[in-house]
């Protein structure tokens, strides 16, 4: 399905459905973010996270090892370079990646996100807590361990 | 121990104390930074030196909301006050989080539009729009549209925008004062959901856009509607400059207030109005098209200021950039079908049903187990009133998807509001609130 297409800034650039994705080395995700800022890409439109626990055997280029989480940058260009998406790899037993809050301060709330939601840690975030559950929560509901939340009916008078 | 010093432990209790701000002596230098510094792209000691010594004594951190008629909602805002003067603000989200993301990998495709269409409320239309083309992109049928359903799409969609910026005509006049205002713009947005209601079934959450097409064609006498409502707003529109655009108290209120410029307004990622108000034309339905947007004529409206007043001023002529679109959308409006006719995503009609069992057994399969969508992923944005709408969507090859994302532009806007309300006044707070016009069933999701 997706095939290797090109090189750009030494990580492999690959088109899905017509829409260039490059996949980036998670030591190398702020140092090419930062590149990729430079060349004209001014806007993080979107960042977020997929958990692949149950989807391992997904299509990814030669030389990308398969990790449980993803990162997910959609960045956007204002001067005519289009959409780019950024993908990396974090592996289950170091849940972490380099914050780029520094390139982009719009994703001080969206890498909050990402860990209240999957645990993925932002190094060199400057306000990693919670953001849109309770402080005290336990887990981190999108991780697809964590199973969808039902709360004990009760009735009231029944037999217990 | 002060009176400040007894709201701690109630803090520590609630278990919320790690989102809320700090007072000033708890917080490091790094939080100043990350509010001022990263954004003007300033060092951490040259946000050190304009921060300048002020003491807690001297100041006062309230809570704004997050039941606050003003706040649209249940945002949170933390400010820290001198006096009458807003030093630092802080939103703290997450008060109607019901875990939308996490539901949508549970629904099948047919299903997630019931999803996606309750988080921005205000623009429903725009949601399953983006998560219908996001889908059809998937399954690569996104060149097989019907053109009578994707003009139908555009049709919604602009109705949608204008009831949407009636709405904020609405709470942006309430949030002021002009509770007059908010009955006039209450009475022309009801004109619009009539009409949605008359097309759709319901005045919000219509889940009628749908992968593959349109739920249903339109309804006799929908020309007369549109042309009607077309007919009746330029008038309204009219009376409103009169009543807020010239009028000397509403420029004062607005003029000035919560500016933000250009590169700020990059760097947060904030799109739609805001973007625009500080003069970047960009517009998603001009600038990366979508449906049949490069086939109608319009205008990007744009601000010079980067104020609450450019942004006001921006969605009342948006109002009418919507209404010039529409009436283009009649004249060239096609006949057709309005769902494609491809087995695997549309269901037989319901007449079909009755005579065969083959008809019978394929529309219950589609309808429980729904249809496979090929392993990918994928990202479409459009324009929602409110700025960039995306919708990125997973798939193990499956019939729900593996992973749904909505990047709502509320969510990224309000990050904004730190960044707008510094150093304002905290009566403008409500202005900037208003001007920034988030949708918290989006905000949260």
């Amino acid at each position: 399905m997706s095939t290797t297409v090109s090189e750009m800034h030494g990580c492999p650039l690959v088109d899905s459905l017509g829409q260039r994705v490059l996949h980036v080395p998670r030591g190398r995700w702020a140092a090419v973010l930062g590149a990729l800022r430079a060349d004209g890409f001014e806007v993080c439109a979107d960042l977020t996270a997929a958990d692949y626990l149950r989807h391992p055997g997904r299509t990814l280029p030669d030389g990308v090892v398969a990790e449980r989480f993803e990162v997910v940058a959609n960045l956007l260009s204002v001067s005519g370079q289009g959409r780019l998406r950024a993908r990396t790899q974090v592996p289950e037993a170091d849940p972490s990646v380099a914050s780029v809050f520094g390139l982009y301060p719009g994703t001080e709330a969206m890498e909050r996100e990402v860990w209240d939601m999957f645990g993925i840690a932002f190094d060199g975030h400057p306000d990693l807590t919670r953001i849109l559950m309770p402080e005290d929560w336990d887990g981190h509901p999108l991780r697809k361990d964590f199973a969808q939340g039902r709360i004990p009916v009760q009735f009231k008078g029944a037999p217990s | 121990m002060t009176a400040l010093d007894d709201r701690r432990p109630a803090a520590a209790h609630t278990g919320e104390g790690g989102q809320e701000m700090g007072f000033r002596r708890e917080s490091t230098p790094d939080e100043l930074f990350r509010e001022v510094g990263a954004v003007l792209r300033m060092s951490e000691s040259e946000v050190a030196a304009m921060q300048g010594e002020i003491s807690d004594d001297e100041t006062m951190i309230i809570n704004m909301g997050p039941s606050h008629p003003s706040t649209h909602g249940v945002l949170r805002l933390m400010l820290e006050l001198k006096g009458e003067t807003v030093l630092r603000c802080k939103p703290v989200i997450g008060y109607l989080h019901t875990g939308m993301e996490k539901t949508g990998e549970s629904l099948s495709y047919l299903q997630g539009g019931t999803n996606v269409t309750r988080m921005d409320y205000a623009s429903p239309l725009n949601n399953e729009l983006v998560f219908s083309l996001a889908t059809e992109k998937l399954l690569g049928i996104d060149g097989d549209i019907p053109e009578r359903a994707t003009w139908m799409r555009m049709l919604l969609s602009e109705m949608n925008r204008m009831s949407s910026h009636l709405l904020f005509m609405a709470t942006n006049g309430m949030d002021l004062g002009a509770v007059s205002m908010m009955l006039y713009g209450w009475r022309e947005r009801e004109e619009v959901l009539r009409f949605f209601q008359k097309v759709t079934g319901l005045r919000m959450n219509h889940n009628f856009i749908r992968p593959g097409g349109i739920a249903a064609d339109l309804p006799k006498g929908w020309r007369d509607d549109v042309l009607r409502i077309l007919d009746l707003l330029p008038d309204r529109l009219a009376e409103y400059d009169v009543l807020m655009t010239g009028q000397p108290i509403w420029r004062e209120r607005l003029q000035g207030v919560g500016v933000i410029t250009r590169d700020e307004a990059l760097a947060l990622g904030a799109t739609g109005p805001i973007l625009r108000s500080t003069g970047l034309p960009w517009d998603l339905r001009r600038d990366m098209p979508y449906l049949r947007y490069s086939e109608v004529e319009f205008d990007v409206v744009v601000g010079v200021h980067g104020d609450a007043y450019d942004r006001y001023a921006i969605r009342l002529n948006e109002i009418r950039e919507s209404m010039r679109i529409v009436r283009q959308i009649l004249d060239r409006m096609p006949a057709g079908d309005v769902r494609i006719q491809d087995k695997k995503v549309t269901p037989p009609p319901r007449a079909r049903i009755d005579e065969s069992m083959e008809a019978l057994i394929h529309h219950f399969k589609i309808f429980t187990e729904g249809f496979k969508v090929p392993e990918g992923e994928v990202y479409v944005a459009i324009e929602s009133p409110r700025g960039e709408i995306g919708c990125y969507i997973v798939s193990d090859g499956s019939s729900v998807p593996y992973r749904m994302h909505v990047r709502a532009p509320s969510f990224v806007n309000i990050q904004a509001l730190p960044h707008m309300m510094r150093g304002g006044l905290v009566a403008d707070a409500v202005a900037v609130i208003s001007s920034v016009d988030p949708v918290l069933g989006e905000v949260d999701r």
